[in-house]
C-alpha cells in the first residue's frame, strides 16, 4: 500500500493551452494528484478550469507542457487511459430523444467491464427513470445521469467538471456523499467547481485558478490559513475609529471604514475580539451589527481576485 | 415531485450508511486496471449504431424523406426521360429509373440525413461526450453512419428488385459492377456528409448546406438526367463529380455498357474522392459546437 500512497495518478507540468484565436486559457500550471485523493480546481468563470480538465481528459493536446494520467499521455495513448477513467463534462452530451435506459445501454456497450446498468443508475438515484426520455429530465437529473455514465466503467480516475451545478442543496449533498464514498473505495477524483463551500467540504487538496495561473494551492486549511480573519461593526453616533484603542495593540493588521461601518483584519482573531469587547464594555459602547468571522476559502478567493485587480 | 430526491437517498444515503456494501459496490480494481479485457471495437460500433438507429426511428421527418424521396422522385423525371430519344442513345427506361432511384437514395437516405445526424449529435455535445470514453473517432463516425448506410443499401436492393420486376428491366448483366457502385456510393455519401456537417451550424440548416451537392449530383452525375444527353465536353467533366462514378457503375452493371478499362477509371475516381473526403473529414470535422 505504501507506494500507492505516494503514487501520483495525475501529473501536470507547466501546462499551457492556447486556442485558435490566440487566447491563452491555461498559462503554465503545475500540480499533481495522488491516488484516492479528491482534488478541486476552483475558480471564477473563465479562470481556465474547463480548459485544463479537457486536457486531462485527453480531448485535446496541450499547447505546451505535459499531462500524465496513470502514467500515460491521455491524448496520444488514449487506449491505455480511457478504460480506466470516467468523465463528466460541464454539460451532458446525450441524445435528447433516447431514454435514460437506452442511453446507459449505449454507453455500457462502449465501456470495458461496465457495471450493470441498473446499478449505475441506482448509485445516482435514477433507478426509477430508465424509461424516461433524456429531454424530459430536469437539469439536476441530467447531471446525475452524466455521473452514472462516468461511473459505469468503475473508473480509477474520475474527472467531474462542475458536477453539482444545477442540483438543489439536497442533490448536491448526495453527490458529495457519493464522491466521498468513491474516494474511500480508492477512486482518484479531480473536480472543478465555483462553489467555495463545495471545495472546502469535499476536497482533500485544491488549487485556485485565476486567469490561467494557479494563484494558491494546498489543503483547504492551508489555503485559508494564509488569509486574515475579519471583524466588522458599526460605532454609535459620536464615536469614531480614533476612539478605539491603538489598532496595532489590538493585533489588527488592516482596516477600512465605510460610512459608520468599520472593518478590521487580524491574524489573531481571539485576542483582537477580546480586546475590542473589553474596550466596548468599559466604554459602554454598543457595537451594532457585530460580525466576527474566521478566515474562509471565500476570503482567500476574493483576496486573490482583488490582488490581481490591484496589480493591473 | 418528491421522486428524484428519494432515489438519491435510497441510492447514495442507504449505501453510504451501511458503509461496507457501498464500499464493495464502488470498489475499483486499483492498478489491476491494466489487465482488463478491453471491449472490442465491434461491440462499441454495435452499441453506437443501435442507439443511432433508435434515434433515426424517432425522427419521423428524416425517415419519411429517406424512404419516400427515392421512390417518388424518379417518377417525376419520367416525362423528361420520355422526351429523350432513348433508343437512339442505346438507353432504356428501366435502368434509367433505377439509377435515378438509387442516386436519390444516396442523396437523401444517406447524405442529407447524415448531415443532420452529425450536426444534431455535435450540437447536443454527444460527439464530445463520446470522445471522453473508449470509442475511437472513426468508430464514432462510423457508428453514427451505419443505420443510414444500411437503410440506403436495403433501399437500393429493394429498388433493384422492384425495377427488375415492375419495369421489365431484366436481370443485371454485370451485377458485381452494380454492387461495387452501390458500396462506393454509400461510403462516399457518408464521408461527404461528415465533411458537410463541418460547415453546418444546426440540424435544420442541413437542408440548405446539403443542397449544392444534391443539386450538382442530380444534374451532373446522371441521377435526374442521364449524362448521355449532355454535350460531350460537359459530360466528360461531369464524370469527375463525386457521385458520378458510383452512379455510372450501378447503371453499367445493368446494361453491361462499360469496358473493363472504363470500369477501372470509374472505381479509381470514386476511390480518389473517398480519400479526399476522408482527408477533409480528418482536417475539418468539428467534434463540438463553435463557442
Amino acid at each position: 500500500m505504501e507506494d500507492s500512497e505516494h503514487e501520483h495518478v495525475i501529473e501536470v507540468t507547466d501546462l499551457r493551452r492556447v486556442y485558435g484565436g490566440g487566447f491563452e486559457a491555461v498559462r503554465g500550471i503545475t500540480f499533481s494528484v495522488a491516488r484516492a485523493e479528491i482534488f478541486a480546481l476552483l475558480g471564477t468563470n473563465g479562470a481556465g478550469k474547463t480548459s485544463t480538465v479537457e486536457l486531462l481528459e485527453g480531448l485535446a493536446p496541450p499547447s505546451g507542457g505535459r499531462v500524465r494520467v496513470l502514467g500515460h499521455d491521455p491524448h496520444r495513448e488514449r487506449a491505455a487511459v480511457r478504460p480506466r477513467t470516467g468523465v463528466m463534462l460541464q454539460e451532458g452530451g446525450f441524445p435528447s430523444e433516447l431514454t435514460v435506459g437506452e442511453t446507459t445501454r449505449m454507453w455500457a456497450g462502449c465501456t470495458t467491464e461496465a457495471r450493470p446498468e441498473a446499478e449505475a443508475l441506482g448509485l445516482v438515484g435514477l433507478g426509477g427513470k430508465a424509461d424516461v426520455r433524456v429531454k424530459q429530465l430536469s437539469g439536476g437529473e441530467r447531471r446525475r445521469l452524466d455521473l452514472a455514465l462516468a461511473l459505469l466503467g468503475r473508473p480509477e480516475v474520475l474527472f467531474l467538471d462542475e458536477p453539482t451545478t444545477g442540483l438543489d442543496a439536497e442533490g448536491r449533498r448526495a453527490t458529495w456523499e457519493l464522491v466521498r464514498a468513491l474516494r474511500d473505495a480508492g477512486t482518484t477524483v479531480l473536480l472543478t467547481t465555483h462553489y467555495l463551500e463545495e471545495a472546502e467540504d469535499l476536497a482533500d487538496r485544491l488549487a485556485i485558478l485565476h486567469e490561467g495561473h494557479i494563484a494558491a494551492t494546498g489543503t483547504p486549511a492551508e489555503v485559508t490559513a494564509a488569509q486574515p480573519s475579519r471583524i466588522s461593526f458599526r460605532l454609535p453616533r459620536g464615536y469614531f475609529l480614533g476612539d478605539l484603542p491603538p489598532l496595532g495593540r489590538l493585533g489588527v493588521c488592516g482596516h477600512e471604514t465605510d460610512g459608520d461601518v468599520i472593518r478590521l483584519r487580524t491574524r489573531e482573531l481571539q485576542r483582537t475580539t477580546t480586546a475590542l469587547l473589553v474596550w466596548a464594555d468599559a466604554a459602554r459602547v454598543e457595537l451594532h451589527g457585530l460580525d466576527v468571522r474566521s478566515a474562509s476559502l471565500e476570503e482567500a478567493f476574493l483576496g486573490i481576485a482583488r490582488k490581481q485587480e490591484v496589480a493591473r | 415531485m418528491n421522486g428524484p430526491m428519494d432515489h438519491i437517498e435510497a441510492g447514495v444515503g442507504a449505501g453510504a450508511g451501511t458503509g461496507s456494501s457501498l464500499g464493495r459496490r464502488l470498489f475499483v480494481g486499483g492498478r489491476g486496471g491494466g489487465a482488463r479485457v478491453l471491449v472490442p471495437s465491434r461491440r462499441r460500433l454495435r452499441a453506437l449504431a443501435r442507439a443511432e438507429l433508435m434515434l433515426l426511428g424517432r425522427n419521423r421527418g428524416a425517415v419519411l424523406t429517406a424512404l419516400l424521396v427515392p421512390l417518388a422522385l424518379p417518377f417525376t423525371v419520367r416525362p423528361a426521360i420520355d422526351q429523350i430519344d432513348l433508343k437512339g442513345m442505346g438507353l432504356s427506361v428501366g435502368p434509367l429509373m433505377l439509377t435515378a432511384a438509387i442516386g436519390y437514395s444516396f442523396l437523401f437516405a444517406v447524405y442529407t440525413s447524415l448531415v443532420s445526424a452529425y450536426v444534431a449529435r455535435r450540437e447536443e455535445l454527444v460527439l464530445k461526450r463520446l470522445r471522453t470514453g473508449e470509442p475511437e473517432d472513426v468508430e464514432i463516425l462510423t457508428g453514427t453512419a451505419l443505420p443510414a448506410v444500411c437503410l440506403g443499401l436495403a433501399q437500393a436492393l429493394l429498388l433493384a428488385v422492384g425495377c427488375a420486376v415492375l419495369l421489365d428491366a431484366g436481370a443485371p448483366k454485370a451485377p458485381y459492377l452494380t454492387v461495387l457502385g452501390l458500396l462506393l456510393g454509400l461510403v462516399l455519401s457518408a464521408a461527404l456528409a461528415a465533411f458537410t456537417s463541418a460547415f453546418t451550424r444546426t440540424a435544420e440548416s442541413a437542408q440548405v448546406t446539403a443542397l449544392p451537392l444534391v443539386f450538382v449530383s442530380m444534374v451532373g452525375s446522371g441521377i435526374a438526367v442521364p449524362t448521355d444527353v449532355l454535350p460531350h465536353r460537359a459530360a466528360a467533366v461531369c464524370e469527375l463529380l463525386p457521385l458520378s462514378p458510383a452512379i455510372r457503375l450501378v447503371r453499367a452493371g445493368w446494361t453491361g455498357e462499360l469496358s473493363a478499362y472504363q470500369a477501372l477509371v470509374a472505381v479509381a475516381t470514386a476511390l480518389a474522392w473517398t480519400v479526399v473526403a476522408v482527408f477533409a473529414v480528418r482536417r475539418w470535422f468539428r467534434w463540438e459546437p463553435r463557442r
